[in-house]
């Protein structure tokens, strides 16, 4: 509960701050806190990975881009919209909806499954075994990211020369 | 069991014996909690002190390397300059730019000192002393590691000084590229180790053939490997000669200029904290832990031999600290793309092919040639595209 209270104000609070590094630093806390919640729901390896890829390098990434491009005043628009009644509506309307899907789902119907135990070790075999081709296409995938962003500094580095 | 082995035991079980008294003191509702403040109220208090020590240590022993006595003031051999220094960073008046920004000044040494110290929930630092036996041990450090970049950029950015956010940009981006090597040379462990749990991988070490221990580092691929960690290690923990983030001939103090007295020792005994973190993570992964170095010297505690372990590691660092120049930016870059990631790759391929030859003679033969040959032909290749030449400076006609 205390965790939840956490991710949601951490949320909202990086929506609601003026200053842009502010607001990433609250989206980290929002980022912590569901990592924390995977961890007391008993999935170590995915709590520790969100941390270790949201809070470490999302979170450095958001704050690079923040750098390079705004200015360190704050902006001087007001926090809230001019449009908030309408957009409250669909907020409302948007939750209501989801909140009827996840209660008439399969989790609240019938009841819960007993909690599996999920070592690294069947997570390492499940993603050698089962799920080989999604790993290998998100290897060749990262493999063209992390190519086009060489070439694209490169290239800047010639237009600097 | 003889009397000295019991005795051996015993004092190798004191601080779990020590702690299981204390709760019995305790109602069995409030026994978790304390049995959790227990754990971790000795590394609170031990390692800070540790912290003094070093200080005093790297400042005799830089001073030794560099033919002058360091501090010999303050009590006999200057053995109480750490207490003068956190004497001196406490009545310090806290100077905060009047442009920075407040909240997250004040926070980012706060989450430093935080982060550096929560490395050390899964160190074991003797046989059964550990505070948390987490299944994923070593990605929780690693975790952990990385909020610690985060608190750069925020000591950075909020001092809105020039030279606080070149220096937090440079830090940022140092930290990141040696995050690579580090836990890629850490993944050799935990593939031959089969486990990320820490204790699994010292139980797996603690184990003796004839006099010699079964540790990673006595291994090509361990060897490399705990070359390699220690190398990321000293530039995660931006030690020198990967200083250049906050050398003081360079960028003044870079992005911890704008913090002064207290906040300032925070900047410092979190780096340090991190320093030792780290090196605790290379003695549990490549060291063997809490495990004596020869099977007859198995008496001695195991709390011992890590904290023996870690002031090895310190004075290697301090050692090091002295005796090497500064890199450059762009050499500190280049070493870690260009050397260490091929590097730690060929470590991965050499490890895998140790696993599946037989024990033997041979599979040493070929693990040692595959580690040593390329880092050979490496250096070397990357040597020739930069010119070193003398260069001769005519400042007059």
């Amino acid at each position: 509960m205390i965790l939840a209270v956490l991710t949601v104000a951490g949320t909202a609070a990086a929506m609601g701050l003026r200053n842009a590094v502010h607001c990433v630093l609250a989206l980290t806390v929002g980022f912590a806190g569901v990592a924390a919640l995977y961890l007391q729901l008993g999935a170590q390896f995915v709590g520790l990975t969100q941390i270790m890829v949201y809070v470490g390098a999302v979170a450095i990434l958001a704050v690079f881009a923040i750098m390079m491009t705004h200015s360190p005043e704050p902006v001087k628009q007001p926090a809230f919209s001019s449009q908030w009644f309408v957009g409250s509506i669909v907020a409302a309307s948007v939750f209501a909806v989801l909140a009827w899907e996840i209660r008439s789902g399969a989790a609240f119907t019938q009841g819960l499954p007993p909690q599996p135990y999920v070592t690294v070790q069947q997570i390492g075999d499940a993603l050698m075994h089962h799920f080989i081709l999604p790993l290998e296409i998100m290897g060749l995938l990262l493999t063209a990211a992390l190519i086009g962003a060489v070439v694209i500094a490169m290239g800047h580095e010639e237009e600097m020369k | 069991m003889t009397h000295i082995a019991q005795l051996a035991q015993q004092l190798d079980r004191i601080f779990v014996l020590a702690k299981h008294w204390l709760l019995g003191f305790v109602p069995s509702a409030a026994q978790p909690i304390c049995s959790a403040i227990l754990s971790v109220v000795p590394v609170i208090l031990a390692f800070p002190l540790l912290f003094a020590i070093t200080t005093w240590l790297e400042r005799k022993g830089l001073g030794r390397m560099q033919n002058r006595y360091g501090p010999n003031r303050v009590g006999p051999c200057g053995i109480l300059q750490p207490i003068a220094d956190g004497i001196k960073s406490l009545t310090k008046e806290d100077i905060v730019p009047i442009t920075a920004d407040h909240a997250v000044h004040f926070l980012a040494p706060v989450l430093l000192v935080a982060a550096s110290f929560m490395g050390f929930a899964v160190l074991p630092i003797g046989r059964n002393m550990v505070i948390a036996n987490l299944n994923a041990g070593v990605l929780f450090f690693f975790a952990v590691g990385s909020l610690m970049e985060l608190a750069v950029f925020m000591a950075g950015w909020s001092s809105r000084s020039k030279y606080s956010l070149l220096g937090a940009m440079r830090a940022i981006a140092q930290m990141i590229s040696y995050e690579v090597p580090l836990v890629l040379a850490s993944i050799v462990v935990i593939m031959q180790a089969g486990s990320l749990s820490t204790v699994a991988i010292v139980n797996m070490q603690a184990t003796y053939t004839g006099i010699w221990p079964h540790w990673f580092v006595l291994t090509p691929w361990g060897f490399a490997g705990f070359v390699l960690f220690m190398v990321a290690a000293t530039a995660e923990s931006n030690r020198s000669p990967f200083d250049l983030p906050e050398g003081e001939s360079e960028i003044i103090a870079g992005y911890y200029t704008e913090y002064s007295g207290f906040k300032f020792a925070l900047f410092f005994m979190g780096e340090y904290i991190g320093m030792f973190a780290t090196s605790g993570m290379a003695i549990t992964l490549f060291l063997g832990g809490w495990s004596a170095p020869f099977s007859f010297l198995t008496w001695i505690p195991s709390y011992f031999w890590f904290f023996a372990k870690l002031l090895a590691l310190i004075a290697v660092f301090i050692w090091v600290r002295g005796t090497l120049p500064r890199l450059r930016m762009d050499q500190l870059m280049n070493l870690a793309w260009e050397f260490m990631l091929p590097m730690t790759l060929l470590n991965l391929l050499t490890a895998g092919i140790w696993h599946f030859m037989p024990a033997g003679p041979s599979r040493w033969l070929v693990c040692s040639t595959m580690v040593a040959v390329p880092c050979i032909l490496l250096s070397r290749g990357l040597k020739h595209k930069k010119k070193f030449q003398v260069h001769t400076y005519h400042y007059s006609e």
